[in-house]
């Protein structure tokens, strides 16, 4: 099996930093995590993670806004940024011996943003945000469903409820000292992981980060989450039904399931895989092969790392098809791989998709770094780059029944549908 | 070094695009190798002739449908079985047509390799193509087209396209339109595997951890017999007989936004002033700091990004720019958008713009091919269009060597002004007014459901 090399320091202020050289193409990926999300959001200011990662573009102390993509490009470079629920990440890809400009940048704008910020990018920003919003979500067929699900999934005092883009009425709430505040308490290198992966020197590059962000003062800490304990299970099956301009139905069917990266997790991970990973799997065979009921199935984890995940299927139904049909049909799927479990040769299709699909993954260098990155924030560990394939190799029939079982009851689900405008009442 | 002081980039490491080898089996198919030795990965894509500009008159989307339809089933097995043996070896078998050509590939460790190229070639070689087979995969397609139509984006890109090339092939999608797909059947698909398929039209190109010798071996093991008399697919008339200055408004109602497209028929790949046209695209268009970006995105906050293309084909493919906008800034971001075309076209770049372009399309490069499946994607595009056999090795030098006279010399030749088409899908009772006084050209407003393509 494959085995990348890893090596993990920390500075005096806190940043860790993972490296991972490889010399086969003269290149070199920079990715840095910062550990806050939507999740560590407050009332009345939902979607600033994301807004906040839009400032990060607009400069700093050094940093014109915008430059920072104009260097990054004038490098020869790729470069962007992205907000989850739980983390925050920005990253560049460049020609390797373009390694210092990134981590310069990066170092800039980590030590000396607030320089730099002004209402009128915020306000720039904050607009180009409601585009994006309207353009993502408000504008798009079944686009709300990714602020509609955890809203129905989690309680409204969880850290996970509200919508991750944030409501058009707190994006303009939002102020400067919001700006300010939201920087200074999650934006320090005790709460951030720098990984290098790529074409470099290991002591010319720790050198290098030494110098840019051995400087930047440690952070005053931050407020603790709110609680996201949860009971294990839903306790019932809650339904949404909505109306859209969209030509068919769909519908999304969640379990709350345990945490991403917990050992449980891995037997749902690879469930999902079965359920809904390449054509050949379950729900794409049986939905849209041979009952041609759905245009497209699917099924999937939803990669939340604190308290609980979801395991998601979701299919589209083909035009005409009534919603209760369709969601007859996904749940029929459901039951029977609780009452049959899976083969081994399901297993072994699943795995190999998997193996495979890890693999042609890790050509990137960009997402080498993102995996260290990931690995190292959420679990303290980025060696498990190199033991994530053996989790899933351990997963047997039996435990892929027994999660089946387990988590995909009718006391556990929740389902989200989207019907035509017009035959609502229908659907109904 | 202190903190402020920009850092000086280190000496630049050298990089090679793969090497890559040529040879011709006796029954005429073509083979190229690439070895990339670096994680156990081969991808094998075979690269056959035929595109959707090929199509049969009143058989638009032919070409795709045939690709589409090639696994499912062959000899003894059906299209199931043969999902679940290439998805058991950890791969899917993909193919498609586009414009230019049909595409099949799969992407297999080198101890699968023997396997999954074997029933790869099986596939390409004889497909069963079963009468409900094809039927499902023209539903299928169907389902896709409704879905586009419904979804703001694919509507305002297949309105934009058929607007501007009414009834000549590339005015209907690649895949075809809701009546030409209707009229399709598995007769059809047979004719054209059986016209098009074979060893004088195929060209198999085996990226990855594996040697000119094994490559070799196995192309002659799986494809030396192979016997038809395919011939490569004849591109049909692409450009229409008229443009002019034209805004049409695609109504949608209370649409939040307004998405655009403005362009005109832009130039075929093979033109010889293609890098240059790259080059000044990047400066307009191209690139997050580009001209069109900046002034619609960060300074007038009208949208979430903004940017244009050409999209390169044998024939004259489309040149668009496109964004999504506030419906209540729809003219004004129409208005900026023309003015930055006219500014291209009216003076050479700054040396600013054009270092940033050029630096960036030149440093780029290597990053563009980490993958197998890239680097295979890159050498069919050379295939395509007979590019020069050092294009790879040249390409960086012959970008570096563009200069701000050839940028403004092609955007005066390229960019037309008098054949813009203003496409905006949105509210129509709130954008109609205010781009009709915009006055380009004679205004239109149609319904979502309204295909130009197709009689009105």
């Amino acid at each position: 099996m494959l085995q990348l090399p890893i090596a993990t320091h920390a500075l005096a202020n806190g940043l860790r930093v993972v490296l991972s050289e490889d010399h086969a193409t003269p290149i070199v990926a920079v990715n840095l995590w910062y550990h806050v999300g939507s999740a560590n959001e407050r009332e009345g200011r939902t979607g600033f993670a994301h807004l906040f990662e839009h400032m990060l573009f607009q400069g700093s102390e050094h940093v014109a806004a915008n430059e920072h993509f104009e260097l990054v490009q004038r490098a020869g470079g790729t470069l962007n940024g992205s907000t989850w629920l739980d983390r925050t990440n920005y990253y560049e890809t460049l020609p390797s011996h373009q390694l210092e400009l990134a981590l310069w940048l990066e170092a800039d704008r980590m030590g000396r943003l607030l320089p730099a910020m002004t209402q009128e990018k915020l306000d720039t920003q904050r607009d180009v945000v409601k585009n994006e919003r309207r353009w993502s979500v408000d504008n798009q067929p079944y686009g709300t469903w990714w602020e509609r699900l955890p809203a129905i999934c989690f309680p409204p005092s969880h850290p996970y409820h509200h919508s991750l883009i944030g409501s058009m009425d707190d994006l303009s709430a939002a102020s400067l000292e919001d700006v300010a505040e939201f920087f200074r308490t999650y934006y320090t290198p005790d709460n951030a992981v720098l990984s290098i992966a790529g074409d470099f020197e290991p002591a010319a590059a720790l050198a290098m980060v030494e110098r840019h962000f051995g400087p930047i003062p440690r952070g005053n800490g931050h407020p603790a989450l709110r609680p996201m304990d949860l009971p294990p299970r839903f306790g019932e099956w809650r339904r949404e039904v909505v109306e859209d301009d969209v030509v068919a139905a769909r519908s999304f069917l969640a379990f709350r399931v345990p945490p991403c990266g917990s050992e449980p997790w891995y037997a749902l991970s690879l469930l999902g895989a079965v359920l809904g990973s390449g054509e050949g799997a379950r729900l794409p065979r049986a939905l849209v092969r041979e009952a041609r009921l759905a245009s497209d199935a699917g099924a999937f984890t939803f990669d939340l790392t604190k308290g609980a995940d979801l395991l998601i299927c979701d299919v589209t139904g083909r035009q005409g098809v009534p919603l209760a049909t369709l969601l007859e049909a996904l749940v029929a799927q459901v039951e029977q791989v609780r009452a049959d479990g899976v083969s081994e040769e399901e297993r072994a299709r699943a795995l190999a998709l998997l193996e495979s699909g890890w693999l042609l993954q890790l050509q990137s260098a960009g997402h080498r770094a993102d995996k260290l990155s990931q690995f190292a924030t959420y679990f303290g560990d980025p060696q498990r780059i190199n033991t994530e394939l053996a989790r899933y190799q351990a997963v047997t029939t039996a435990q892929l029944h027994a999660a089946a079982r387990q988590y995909l009851g009718a006391d556990n689900r929740v389902s989200l549908s989207y019907v035509p405008r017009v035959s609502a009442e229908v659907a109904a | 070094m202190s903190a402020g002081t920009r850092p000086v980039p280190a000496a630049v490491r050298p990089y090679q695009f793969p090497e890559v080898h040529h040879a011709t089996l006796p029954n005429g198919l073509r083979l190229v190798v690439a070895p990339m030795h670096r994680l156990p990965i081969v991808t094998a894509l075979a690269l056959v002739d035929v595109g959707a500009a090929s199509d049969p008159a009143d058989r638009d989307g032919l070409v795709a449908l045939t690709a589409r339809t090639l696994d499912e089933g062959t000899g003894a097995l059906d299209g199931a079985e043969l999902t679940a043996r290439f998805e058991g070896m950890g791969t899917a078998f993909e193919a498609g047509a586009d414009w230019d050509s049909t595409l099949a590939r799969v992407t297999v460790t080198p101890a699968r390799l023997d396997a999954a190229f074997a029933l790869f070639a099986d596939v390409l070689r004889a497909p069963s193509f079963p009468d409900e087979d094809v039927d499902r995969k023209r539903e299928e397609r169907l389902e896709d087209l409704a879905q586009q139509v419904a979804e703001p984006r694919g509507l305002a890109d297949m309105r934009f396209t058929s607007a501007l090339y009414g009834g000549a092939r590339y005015g209907s999608p690649a895949g075809g339109s809701p009546r030409s797909v209707g009229g399709l059947g598995a007769t059809d698909v047979r004719a054209c595997h059986a016209r098009h398929y074979g060893p004088a039209t195929t060209t198999l190109i085996l990226v990855g951890d594996i040697s000119v010798d094994v490559a070799l071996r196995l192309a002659e093991a799986r494809f030396g017999d192979w016997r038809t008399e395919a011939t490569e697919g004849v591109t049909r008339a692409a450009t229409p007989s008229v443009e002019r200055q034209r805004t049409v408004v695609v109504a949608k109602a209370d649409a939040p936004q307004s998405e655009l497209r403005i362009g005109h028929v832009g130039l075929p790949r093979r033109h010889p002033d293609h890098l240059a046209v790259v080059v000044m695209n990047a400066i307009l268009g191209g690139l997050f700091s580009s001209r069109i970006n900046l002034n619609l995105r960060e300074r007038h906050a009208f949208t979430y990004g903004a940017s244009s293309g050409f999209d390169w084909r044998r024939g004259a493919g489309p040149f668009v720019v496109s964004t999504a906008v506030k419906t209540d800034v729809t003219d004004r971001a129409v208005q900026e958008i023309l003015r930055e075309i006219d500014a291209m076209r009216a003076a050479p770049p700054t040396g600013d713009e054009l270092s940033l372009a050029v630096d960036y399309l030149a440093g780029v490069f290597p990053l563009r091919f980490e993958s197998t499946s890239a680097v295979a994607g890159a050498i069919a595009g050379a295939v395509v269009h007979a590019l020069p056999e050092d294009w790879f090795r040249s390409y960086r030098d012959r970008v570096r060597a563009v200069s701000a006279a050839d940028v403004h010399r092609v955007a005066q030749a390229h960019l037309d002004p008098a054949r813009l088409l203003v496409l905006a899908v949105g509210d129509a009772a709130a954008i109609e007014a205010p781009l009709a006084a915009l006055a380009h050209g004679t205004m239109q407003v149609v319904p979502a459901t309204h295909d130009f393509a197709e009689p009105q």
